[in-house]
């Protein structure tokens, strides 16, 4: 209790708090459907295009936020396009583009200001790294990722369970994906300022990930993957301050032991119900 | 008998085909309110360009695929061959069967009360009630077929569309499944069509066969099918 009490003495961690728990939940939920679709990679591979975008931006003294948003809803957008072509596989696409954002956003801070703190800030997060500016701007996406979710969770149900099903009955399935695409690209580029490039792709899949071993009903699962997502949150912020780890690290390592305990549970039910 | 009914589906001297190149050419067929059709031919020959195009999903190379108003506009129940992705899905029969509803919603967010009652009596129909808070993925592979269909019936305005519905099926399974589609035919007045490879059983459960082969095609009754040359293979076959 003290340890959490003296936590929120610290105005930069009540921020952090602020957008970390909203982030988390944006980023649990789209990933259920993410996941469902076998399409689990994009949140990393999105990170490192953020991080290509960001280093750029810092080299030329831009707002990072503002670059990298439409930078990442194109790549978002553009990796779909590619997978609806069949023109090159989803995952192959998804590696090409992350490992040339990565090269070129060290590139090219090699060349200009060197590897500062800014940037292995974006590699590995930190929770230093926000602006009053940030928070405002974080907390006003996330609620618009939010409330689209909200009201095209029947659709995003529907699309992500059959597209064939979907399109024959006159839904405009890739307006569906395109907005998935988007809401995803820009939650990632709002989480990896505190979880870091390497990090945020597992904000995006473990709660839904844990929640699937336990729950039956899409429903379930994305109301389980919500609260697992902000309560593994507070945990890792806690410990991160506690035992001076990094709180991206933190966050992690809490997801999986959560991971764990629902593959347990997972595993008892199933002997139970075969007894 | 069955011309008195009203068309709901037309096509007359139609191609259908990708970008512009027709798999199947000068296709004329009527289908009839309450009509049992039954699409066969070997892998390739155009069985599915066929449904997608009644689907609306490719356009027609050339020609004009007529449809009814009831059915127009994603009123068509569709049952698509299963994906892989759906084996391992968290879902509820209930939330799968509701997903038949998207198309009335418009950008209504949720599903409404006499949706929630349709739903219900689909389910009935199809007796998969019991099993409406049971989790997709734990069914078997009929129940699941069941499911799938029922949230065609929510979607549908008269017309289902089947692709293969009882490919994977155990036999007992499968004659089940007939017998539910056959009571749907008769009592409902539901216009089916449907894609097989089941043929032997298929000739007993249609009223029409669509036999479609690369340059040529058979759209008739059962009895017409069995004299005529595409059919006659089959109508020795049955004589034994």
């Amino acid at each position: 209790m003290e340890v959490i009490k003296s936590l929120f003495e610290y105005e930069f961690i009540i921020k952090a708090f602020e957008v970390g728990i909203i982030v988390s939940l944006c980023s649990a939920l789209l990933g259920v459907s993410l996941v469902l679709k076998r399409y689990s990679m994009i949140g990393d591979g999105l990170s490192h295009v953020s991080f290509g975008a960001i280093s750029i931006a810092v080299a030329f003294g831009l707002a990072p936020l503002a670059v990298s948003v439409p930078v990442v809803v194109v790549a978002a957008f553009l990796l779909l396009h590619m997978r609806e072509n069949g023109k090159m596989k989803g995952d192959a696409a998804i590696a090409a583009m992350s490992a040339s954002a990565l090269a070129i956003g060290v590139t090219v801070t090699s060349l200009t200001t060197g590897m500062t703190t800014d940037v292995s800030t974006y590699m590995f997060g930190s929770i230093l790294a926000m602006t009053d500016s940030d928070v405002i701007l974080s907390i006003l996406l996330s609620i618009m990722v939010l409330v689209l979710f909200i009201f095209c969770y029947h659709k995003i149900f529907a699309v992500t369970f059959d597209e064939s099903f979907s399109k024959a009955t006159g839904v405009n399935v890739s307006l569906y994906n395109t907005l998935v695409a988007i809401l995803t690209a820009v939650t990632i580029v709002l989480g990896m300022r505190m979880m870091g490039a390497m990090l945020i792709s597992s904000l995006i899949i473990f709660p839904a990930l844990s929640s699937m071993r336990i729950f039956k009903s899409f429903l379930g699962v994305v109301l389980s993957s919500g609260v697992t997502a902000v309560v593994c949150f507070c945990i890792g912020m806690i410990v991160s301050y506690r035992f001076s780890t990094p709180v991206g690290a933190s966050i992690v390592i809490i997801n999986l032991c959560v991971f764990f305990i629902c593959c347990i549970i997972q595993r008892v039910q199933l002997a139970l119900n075969n007894k | 008998m069955s011309e008195g009914r009203k068309i709901i589906l037309g096509c007359e001297d139609v191609a259908l085909g990708y970008d512009n190149r027709p798999v199947i050419e000068h296709l004329s067929f009527d289908v009839r309110q309450g009509d049992y059709v039954c699409v066969i031919g070997e892998n390739g020959s155009g069985k599915s360009t066929l449904i997608k195009s009644v689907l609306g999903l490719i356009k027609p190379v050339y020609g004009k695929i007529v449809m009814d108003k009831s059915i127009e506009n994603g009123c068509i129940g569709y049952l698509p061959q299963q994906t892989e992705a759906q084996k391992d899905f968290p879902a509820t029969v209930e939330e799968v069967v509701m997903s038949g509803f998207l198309n009335k919603c418009g950008f209504r967010p949720f599903y409404n009360k006499r949706e929630h009652q349709i739903a219900l009596n689909n389910m009935k129909k199809m007796n998969i009630s019991d099993l409406r808070k049971r989790c997709y993925k734990e069914l078997s592979g009929g129940q699941q077929q069941r499911v799938l269909i029922t949230r065609a019936l929510c979607a549908a305005g008269g017309l289902l569309v089947l692709d293969e519905p009882v490919t994977g099926l155990d036999p007992n399974a499968s004659m089940e499944l007939y017998d539910s589609l056959k009571s749907l035919n008769k009592e409902d007045g539901m216009t089916i069509i449907m894609v097989s490879h089941d043929i032997k059983n298929v000739l007993e459960q249609a009223d029409k066969i669509l036999h479609i082969d690369n340059d040529s095609y058979f759209y008739g009754n059962i009895n017409q099918y069995l004299y005529s040359d595409m059919g006659s293979s089959f109508n020795i076959s049955e004589k034994r």
